[in-house]
């Protein structure tokens, strides 16, 4: 049998759910890949002041092709911008910044996230393969609140939410959200709620694409968002 | 008096011999010292331990000193990326060696080496494999990992302006390793886009002081490394 994929949030649609959960002067890191998008969708009237990990509180967006300037970029090596308000600092008090839990949220991307809210987003063990961990074992241990932006399974259909981690870790007990394109859900005390789930699926066919057990929360919502 | 300047660039690499540990800034190729890594392939040197956050991108700068087989060892964060095709050749063919260290723990260790410490306990990668074989302690109910110093026998720096005291003030986010790195080797030398005359960087914006600094040298116009790249350059 080939079941069809349920019809979640778009990539951007998710972007935009996780921006209405960063509040008023929050000060945030954007993990590289996907958690970028998030920074398109941050609500008019907030200040929210954006790290990037090679030196850069206040991260604007990025600039016209002609005003990029390859001296300023942010830690995906894009060209970004400086909001007024910016400062520029060495890496070693950028991750003084991250690693003493001075950042309220970060936003990071993942292979896989266990129900203990363990994270593995580095590497998939392939044997020979270049790895690479730039700040992302930094910013899991640092933040004060780690929001994880994924595909609930894999372009497989394998479920990315696991009782047990396969890949190596980036970091041991760390994950507070996890935000999917099917469903919201809090990491507390080693335990899954859901929080909010999308219209395309049920209970138990959420319950099935995840590989440790869900609890509900008593006001479950509807996971939606407009079309951006 | 005191003159950190030398004549070029040249010199200011001159006695970096085989097997040195060099500490190189930039991250990517904000605040790469392209000009002086090339000097530094002119030069010869080979059997050479490189740090830098990344592995280098296309065929000029750290990427082109990896492709001339320069390089034995490498330290860094992240040597992945779009361009870093040299790196992952050498690597996968089994002729680099590859520290693999979390940005923050690598930015630390340098600062520490730089700082007189000894070594220090971070709770970043406590429980992963890049924490296997190395001391763990539980502090405050967290566990940490012992991490020790990151020295240089030299160490090659971009900045925006220098005086002749080798104070230094960098350009927006080229600072990235730079400070931490002018503190962490025993011979710190330095490529800057201008020199101005001692109180020409105001002492309150000096990022570096220049007792950090040993070597001087003016590139008033250091090469582009994404254009370079976009072109295809290589070096030599």
């Amino acid at each position: 049998m080939n079941a069809a994929r349920p019809a979640g949030l778009t990539r951007n649609q998710l972007a935009w759910r996780i921006a209405q959960d960063i509040p008023d002067g929050a000060y945030v890191n954007l993990g590289i890949g996907q958690p970028v998008l998030v920074g398109n969708y941050l609500p008019a009237g907030r200040e929210i002041v954006l790290h990037s990990e090679n030196g850069i509180l206040g991260m604007g967006p990025e600039p016209a092709p002609e005003d990029a300037d390859e001296e300023l970029i942010n830690a995906g090596k894009k060209p970004v911008t400086l909001l007024p308000g910016a400062a520029l600092f060495n890496q070693a008090e950028s991750f003084a910044i991250v690693r003493g839990r001075h950042l309220d949220i970060c936003v990071l991307g993942a292979f896989q996230v266990a129900a203990n809210g363990d994270l593995a987003n580095w590497s998939t063990g392939a044997p020979g393969a270049v790895p690479g961990v730039g700040g992302a074992m930094d910013l899991a241990i640092g933040a004060s609140r780690v929001f994880v932006m994924t595909d609930h399974c894999t372009r497989g259909g394998a479920p990315k939410i696991v009782g047990e981690c396969s890949y190596p870790l980036t970091g041991r007990r760390v994950v507070t959200t996890i935000y999917t394109d099917l469903a919201v859900i809090d990491v507390t005390a080693g335990r899954l709620t859901v929080r909010e789930m999308a219209e395309a699926v049920d209970r138990e066919t959420l319950q099935g694409l995840t590989g440790a057990p869900l609890g509900w929360a008593p006001a479950l919502r509807p996971l939606t968002a407009p079309r951006v | 008096m005191i003159d950190k300047r030398v004549a070029d660039i040249a010199e200011a690499v001159a006695d970096i011999g085989d097997g040195a540990t060099v500490l190189i800034g930039g991250f990517g190729e904000a605040g790469s010292p392209t000009e002086l890594i090339h000097a530094l392939i002119d030069r010869g040197a080979r059997d050479l331990t490189v740090v830098n956050n990344n592995g280098g991108n296309g065929h000029i700068g750290l990427a082109a000193l990896v492709e001339q087989g320069r390089v034995r060892r490498m330290v860094c964060s992240y040597p992945r990326s779009s361009d870093a095709d040299v790196f992952r050749s050498f690597y996968e063919a089994g002729k680099l060696e590859l520290e693999l260290v979390p940005q923050g723990t690598l930015a630390e260790r340098l600062r520490a080496a730089g700082a007189g410490i000894g070594g220090f306990y971070t709770p970043t990668a406590a429980g992963t494999v890049l924490a296997e074989g190395k001391e763990c302690r539980e502090i405050d109910g967290v566990d940490h990992v012992l991490e020790l110093p990151i020295r240089g026998d030299f160490a090659l720096i971009k900045a925006e302006t220098a005086d002749r005291w080798g104070n230094l003030a960098y350009r927006l986010a080229a600072r990235n390793f730079g400070p931490v790195m002018c503190t962490a080797a025993r011979v710190t030398i330095v490529q800057a886009r201008r020199l101005v005359p001692l109180g020409g960087i105001p002492p309150e914006t000096v990022v570096t002081p220049g007792i950090h600094v040993d070597r001087i040298v003016t590139v008033p116009d250091p090469m582009s490394e994404r254009d370079a790249i976009l072109r295809g350059d290589r070096y030599p």
